[in-house]
């Protein structure tokens, strides 16, 4: 390229032309040449992207044929095309707004129809991650995995865009057009041809809208229906009491807690409160040495029941039989105890009422939704008993509007559509074509519609099978409310402005009762000025602000026990080796609504660690009965179905039960519900009735020799010993039951450096570093040649507390929301290259049939002596002076020595270009604070580094030290029971440092001398001593 | 050209004797010269043959290489927690085939072992071409080799130096030296011979090249004096880099902490199992070469005897190292190595571990018995064993200790891609499309040292009627 001569006299006139002062870098910028412009493009080059683009074999040799081809001809050319970009700054800046500086907006996400609070994090104008609310009761500030997810779901790019009709693209206007012809016809009958299908609705301004709409047609039959349903839940009530009650429980007051096949941290409206509630009274700490008890009867190993004191493994369908031995011993009136219980069973009830009868009202049994209704009426019953009514266990009205059964509900509704009398069906929501009973046959009653509407945010199986499709607004894009577990009702408002022009619920309705046009904001803002009247303002503002409607929780109320209940009685129990099927929702995509979120595909299910796929839960035994592996594939015959599915052995799983997750095997709505248009998991759903919805007996499984791949994270069988032997040796987590640890509180210190009585006495010896090897006037016994750098200022550490770490992967999904982590599909996961910074590792201990289970979050521990750093040749990861260990991808080449050398293999490599640069929407989602990694470097936890630089710029501005709790990453921040806390180790009344000062604080591998700033807080268990089965 | 025909090769049965005692100057020089000479149509076809499969594996190499670097390192087997595999793996190994030019070449010129003259040439090629295979890897196994660059020590406007207590940037220093030396002492050896060829080759043009590439050498006492001060130079240069190269590559695992590469013996076990398999490779190629190119007059089986017994020595040092491994690993006692030991020898990858006992422990003791020594089909296959084993030596080291390491949680497998193994036979190609060019283009025996070795024979069998100091002679010899 020859240079082009630069006119000076250009140059000059150039000059003059402008007014003001105008900063010029050389002659050649001034002249505005192309030689200029070409290297500005050099230095910053857009285009460079295209070296990042994930290659394929097929476009690696298209690209080659095409370079072969061109290399004569553009060999001088560098810049091929440059794209025309615009940077259109704000204009008006919107109020209160900083560029660069994060919004929060207080809102509320329906989950199973109760209200999940949330703080929600935006960035010009486009959410990026969500939080829970502190203020709200149902969340406290926690998280669970699908509050993290639905913000991926909402930038989904394969989310129906549009309206349409028979498949066709189409508009609002065709739409209502052909509504309202429809509910012209229907308004002579008064709407007896017209049906209304919704999910569980607690939405009050939607109640409102759904009354008003049954008024201009009285005849209109409105069905709810979840496929997670809490119908026994309701029903057990209505047994119970007469009548249907919604129940609150207090976790925080028990001493002694009993779930019958409860996974009451996970599918309660209130688990994350309850979470929470849960593990403060599972704090063993130096000035409280004591904890509550707790006792699990369960079929499949849940969550919540890791942190089992007592865990006895029992088909569900056995779980009536413990609860009336329970009420009868607890002295419930007109109960018999079950008869035949095994000696097992036994020796838990009796410990189990042991427990209940010295607690004195501070206990709770609870019962899972799985349960049928009549043990719903006996946990009433045993509660009543224990006089925890009204201390730990609170009755008010229900939450939901028009409480009832569910299932017959939508029994009626099939019956009406298949005879014909239905001429309308508007279904709000939920997508029953997939998720209805499969005796119910739906989608051939569907067909029968003579119009059928579907309101929802894909294009999904029920969407195909109805007339008209109206593309749904997710939570996010709109104006709503919703009441939480215990009524609370919160504001549900717009983080962003619809991304595909979709409606909301509310406009819907008002089109359906023919009102003008009004917002959602005008409909919901309406709702409730009619309600609150004078007080309307000041609620409203603070309903916005701190997210909750004030003084809208529901009362507790008084409520008897019929006497009858107990008179009912549950199915015949089966014979011995009876199969029982039980239908759980998935652990990640729940009931198929997270099917298309990659997070949530990629999240690794708890104890499985099973990655993109669902399998059926068998127990060891009864695996090594039929002699199945884990990934063999069997046929479940049920109920004259069948459906083959690829088999896990899970330790702890009850002999007689083989579990199913729903939610997969949904059909091609979207490139991660079946990539490459292959359809994943098997669809569990096909074999749920109605009269059965939970479990069932009468399955038979047959080994069928074929094998599937399952894909897990942990890269060998679930059942090996060798891992949990090794693990066991290697002291990884650090156990003792409450008895020991109050024998000897310094159980979890290294044997050779054990503290001292008065070591652990004064608060001094451990507070101010993070080696777990005392440092009271002893020399450190290990040797280094790194030196012990002195860290003045801020020195970050982080200790995670084993005893309430409950294993739900919030933290997980967190994570991955806040550091920008890619999703990696299936087939690398397969080859072990997973990207989630932070993992939960799971130990089993005991006996394969009801193991013990540790769980135990691994993150970069950001040792102080770091392996990983000595070995990098390009030093791309170092030291900070705070403690931190530094990942500088900028630097990074990639040899991957890092990683092997880092005894935790916490770090993450980019083999290929994981990151997707290419889908517009999924980079709204992205946290502009941190780097988007490209292929070829690696990366790993980093504290949330930049809330440690945001939290340091707030307080240099105000002149002030970081505060303890100024900075919580973003792990800690979704933790539901609080297991996970950061700060500053050097300030001695930090929250960290107190917890570093516990006799049960220690490190892993700190054998290796890497002093890690991420220490554990031993586990300790509860177990009555009367079972005798501690060890 | 003249006397084109070829020379018929006379053997003996006396397998004593470094030269055959048929050989004299002429037919040395005309033996070596002819493979060179012979016109470009008159390519023996088996040459072109090799020729054609190793440049077609050479493209498939530069075709892999493409991909790699379009796509990323994700193409190959590698994971996290085994994050290194067949790149490693291969880059030590092709390393160690290196280290047996440059002993031959360096320390044997040193001690004066006069069997080296009819090898050295070709294994000093041999090393080149290795070490350029090996050097392949660490810069594509980067996750992004155009930044490669960053590892060597520049000024550089990110004011970065490379972090020196790496043992990877120990290795850019250790290899490129190790390079360097080898090349110049290549080239320094060949400038005589190609002076040989500028005056034996009628072509004009290739006696235009030659004669370049020969520096106006022209044989007179001064050169000669330079000439071997200059290799005596080179030699004492290399001699240090024999050691140093694989120590320091043997440090990349030593260093790190990683439960069987955390052992203090690997640097001499390292550059023993280098000579070991250095040999193995000299022998591997030697051995069809003297066959084809009928060089049985200055290839003998005495030097087939000589490395065979380098082989055992070296192999004998090998099987001490993993004796020695596995004693620190029980006596230390430590949960992690003893558990590495017990999972080498019974875990998902003890078919590793039981080959590698067998082709580098077991194969090697025939290697006692002098018949087998001096049987070159014999010594083919124990050098082919030995290869693999050195090859299953890396393995063993670099997969097994990744796979199981500290915490259970994220223990892992390790399975070469399809890209893995391309690439690997890529790199043959271009060993072996560099061997073949050699072979075709340069003299692959040293033609002045083995005429001067040859006088040095003469000379001994005019004193005494046998030759003093390399080997007995027949009586019946005459000339």
């Amino acid at each position: 390229m020859s240079k082009e001569i630069i006119k000076l006299q250009d140059v000059r006139a150039r000059l003059a032309g402008d007014r003001g002062k105008r900063q010029w870098r050389s002659i050649e910028e001034l002249a505005e040449t192309a030689e200029f412009d070409e290297l500005v493009r050099r230095e910053f080059p857009s285009q460079a992207g295209e070296l990042r683009d994930p290659v394929t074999r097929r476009s690696f040799l298209k690209m080659m044929g095409a370079s072969l081809a061109l290399a004569g001809l553009t060999g001088c050319e560098y810049n091929v095309a440059q794209p025309q970009e615009k940077i259109v700054p704000y204009v008006r800046l919107p109020e209160g707004l900083i560029p660069g500086k994060p919004l929060f907006f207080a809102t509320a996400m329906p989950f199973q129809g109760y209200g999940l609070g949330l703080v929600v994090e935006q960035h010009e104008g486009r959410p990026t991650k969500i939080e829970g609310n502190p203020d709200h009761p149902a969340t406290m500030g926690a998280s669970n995995v699908w509050m993290q997810a639905s913000i991926l779901t909402m930038y989904d790019p394969d989310r129906s865009k549009s309206i349409s009709y028979n498949k066709q693209e189409s508009t609002w206007e065709n739409f209502t057009g052909a509504l309202t012809q429809s509910l012209n016809q229907l308004r002579g009958n008064g709407g007896a041809g017209m049906r209304l299908l919704t999910e569980t609705i607690t939405s009050p301004t939607l109640i409102a809208q759904i009354q008003q709409l049954q008024q201009a047609f009285p005849q209109m039959q409105w069905v709810q229906y979840d496929p997670i349903s809490r119908d026994n839940v309701r029903a057990g009530a209505q047994l119970a009491f007469g009548n249907i009650v919604n129940t609150i429980y207090d976790f925080s007051q028990a001493r002694t807690i009993v779930s019958l096949d409860s996974d009451f941290m996970v599918t309660e409206p209130g688990h994350l409160r309850y979470a929470r509630q849960f593990a403060q009274t599972r704090l063993v700490r130096k000035s409280n040495p004591a904890m509550s008890r707790f006792y699990v009867a369960e079929s499949t190993p849940t969550i919540t029941s890791t942190q089992a004191d007592h865990r006895l493994p029992v088909s569900s369908s056995r779980i009536d039989a413990l609860a009336r031995a329970i009420a009868a011993q607890v002295g419930v009136g007109g109960v018999t105890a079950g008869e035949g219980l095994s000696d097992a069973e036994n020796r838990w009830v009796t410990a189990v009422v042991q427990d209940l009868k010295a607690s004195g009202g501070a206990s709770i049994v609870i019962t899972g939704e799985q349960q049928p209704p009549v043990v719903h009426a006996l946990v009433h019953a045993i509660n009543q008993q224990l006089g925890n009514v009204g201390k730990t266990v609170q009755y008010t009205n229900p939450i939901e509007a028009n409480p009832g059964i569910q299932f017959d509900g939508l029994r009626q509704l099939v019956t009406d559509m298949n005879s014909g009398a239905v001429q309308l069906l508007l279904m709000l929501e939920g997508n029953p074509v997939y998720n209805a009973p499969a005796d119910l046959n739906f989608t051939a009653a569907l067909k029968k519609v003579p119009l059928s509407i579907h309101y929802g945010l894909f294009n999904d199986e029920t969407s195909a099978n109805s007339t008209w499709h109206v593309n749904a607004s997710h939570y996010l894009e709109m104006w709503s409310d919703v009441r939480a577990f215990d009524g609370t009702a919160s504001v549900i408002q717009p983080l962003i402005a619809p991304l595909y022009g979709s409606r909301s619920p509310h406009e819907l309705l008002d089109a359906l009762l023919g009102q003008p046009p009004r917002s959602g904001y005008d409909v919901v803002r309406g709702y409730w000025q009619g309600q609150l009247g004078t007080t309307f303002e000041q609620a409203w503002e603070s309903a916005l602000r701190n997210g909750v409607l004030p003084n809208t929780a529901q009362q507790p109320q008084q409520v008897s026990l019929q006497g009858n209940f107990a008179a009912q009685q549950a199915a015949a129990p089966a014979a011995n080796d009876a199969l029982e099927i039980a239908f759980r929702p998935d652990p990640s995509v729940w009931d198929g609504s997270y099917a298309n979120n990659g997070w949530m595909q990629e999240l690794p299910n708890p104890f499985t660690k099973l990655t993109w796929d669902n399998a059926a839960y068998v127990s060891p035994k009864r695996a090594q009965d039929l002699s199945l592996q884990e990934g063999d594939v069997v046929t479940l015959n049920y109920k004259g179905q069948s459906i083959e599915a690829p088999v896990i052995p899970l330790p702890g799983q009850a002999d007689n039960t083989v579990t199913v997750h729903l939610g997969y095997g949904r059909q091609n709505i979207g490139v991660i519900s079946a990539p490459d248009g292959v359809q994943i998991g098997f669809n569990a759903y096909q074999f749920r009735t109605s009269d059965a919805p939970w479990f069932n007996t009468g399955l038979q499984v047959q080994k069928t020799g074929r094998r599937h791949d399952l894909v897990t994270t942990r890269n060998n069988y679930v059942i090996d010993q060798q891992v949990y032997s090794a693990a066991e040796r290697r002291e990884i987590v650090r156990v003792a039951t409450l008895d020991e640890y109050q024998k000897n509180p310094t159980f979890a210190q290294p044997e050779p450096h054990r503290l001292t009585e008065e070591q652990v006495e004064s608060t001094e010896h451990n507070t101010n570093m993070v080696d777990p090897v005392p440092q009271g006037g002893k020399e450190s016994p290990y040797v280094s040649l790194l030196p012990n750098y002195p860290y003045p200022g801020y020195a970050w550490g982080m200790t995670i507390d084993l005893n309430t770490c409950i294993g739900c992967n919030a933290c997980v999904t967190a994570c991955q929301a806040e550091n920008n982590i890619p999703v990696v599909g299936k087939q690398q996961v397969a080859l072990g290259r997973e990207m989630f910074w932070i993992r939960i590792d799971q130990y089993y201990h005991g006996d394969l049939e009801n193991p013990k289970v540790y769980n135990q979050p691994m993150l970069c521990q950001h040792c102080e002596h770091a392996p990983c750093e000595l070995v990098c040749p390009v030093a791309a990861t170092v030291h900070d002076a705070e403690g931190l260990n530094a990942m500088v991808y900028n630097r990074c080449v990639g040899t991957k020595y890092c990683s092997n050398n880092c005894p935790y293999k916490v770090r993450r490599f980019n083999f290929l270009q994981y990151q997707d640069e290419a889908t517009q929407s999924l980079k709204l989602q992205r946290n502009p604070n941190v780097t988007v990694r490209s292929r070829g470097v690696m990366e790993k936890c980093t504290y949330c580094v930049q809330r440690i630089a945001a939290a340091r710029q707030d307080a240099e501005r105000l002149g002030q030290e970081i505060q303890d709790g100024g900075i919580i990453t973003a792990c800690q921040q979704a933790c539901p029971t609080n297991a996970i806390v950061f700060g500053n180790i050097n300030d001695k009344g930090s929250q960290v440092a107190q917890l570093k000062a516990e006799p049960t604080n220690y490190g892993v591998l700190t054998e290796l001398n890497t002093q890690p700033r991420t220490t554990y807080l031993a586990r300790v268990w509860n177990p009555n001593p009367a079972v005798g089965e501690t060890e | 050209m003249q006397e084109s025909q070829s020379v018929e090769p006379v053997t003996s049965s006396n397998t004593d004797l470094l030269l055959e005692p048929t050989t004299n100057y002429t037919r040395i020089t005309q033996q070596v010269a002819d493979i060179i000479l012979t016109p470009l149509l008159k390519t023996p076809r088996g040459w072109l043959f090799g020729f054609l499969i190793s440049a077609t594996a050479l493209l498939l190499f530069l075709y892999t290489l493409g991909y790699l670097v379009a796509a990323g390192v994700g193409l190959w087997g590698v994971n996290i927690p085994v994050a290194w595999g067949m790149d490693i793996l291969n880059f030590v190994w092709w390393i160690g085939i290196g280290h047996a030019g440059t002993l031959i070449s360096a320390i044997l010129l040193l001690f004066r072992q006069e069997w080296r003259t009819s090898i050295n040439r070709f294994a000093e090629a041999m090393t080149i071409f290795a070490v350029i295979c090996a050097g392949m890897y660490p810069i594509f196994h980067l996750g992004r080799p155009w930044l490669a660059y960053w590892v060597l020590p520049y000024p550089n406007t990110m004011g970065m130096w490379p972090q020196f207590r790496s043992p990877l940037e120990w290795d850019v220093f250790a290899i490129s030296t190790y390079f360097t030396v080898s090349l110049l002492f290549w080239l320094t050896g060949l400038i005589p011979d190609f002076a040989t060829l500028r005056d034996r080759t009628d072509n004009r043009v290739l006696k235009y090249i030659y004669g370049t590439v020969a520096l106006g050498w022209r044989g007179s006492a001064i050169h000669w004096h330079r000439y071997e001060l200059a290799s005596l130079l080179l030699a004492g240069l290399s001699t240090p880099l024999v050691v140093s190269v694989h120590s320091i590559v043997s440090l990349d695992f030593a260093v790190a902490q990683v439960p069987g590469w955390n052992v203090t013996i690997f640097p001499p076990y390292f550059v023993a199992g280098a000579i070991f398999a250095g040999f193995a490779m000299v022998l591997l190629l030697m051995i069809p070469l003297r066959s084809y190119y009928n060089l049985q007059e200055l290839i003998t089986p005495k030097h087939v005897d000589v490395m065979g017994k380098v082989l055992l020595a070296t192999g004998m040092v090998v099987a001490y190292g993993y004796f020695t491994e596995a004693l620190f690993a029980w006596y230390s006692g430590g949960e992690f190595e003893r558990f590495l030991l017990i999972d080498r020898a019974t875990g998902g990858y003890a078919w590793a571990y039981w080959s590698l006992i067998f082709c580098n422990v077991l194969t090697p003791q025939a290697l006692w018995i002098p018949r087998i020594r001096r049987s070159l089909p014999a010594m083919l296959v124990i050098s082919l064993i030995v290869s693999v084993g050195m090859w299953l030596e890396r393995f063993v080291i670099i997969v097994i200790s990744l796979h199981r390491d500290f915490l259970p949680s994220s223990w892992g497998w390790y399975t070469p891609s399809f890209w893995d193994w391309m690439f690997y036979i890529g790199t043959f190609g271009i060993f072996f499309t560099g061997m073949f060019l050699f072979i075709r283009a340069m003299p692959s025996i040293a033609i002045f040292e083995v005429r001067s070795l040859f006088y040095k024979y003469r000379e001994n069998r005019g004193n005494s009627g046998e030759v003093q100091g390399f080997a007995p002679i027949t009586k019946d010899v005459t000339q």
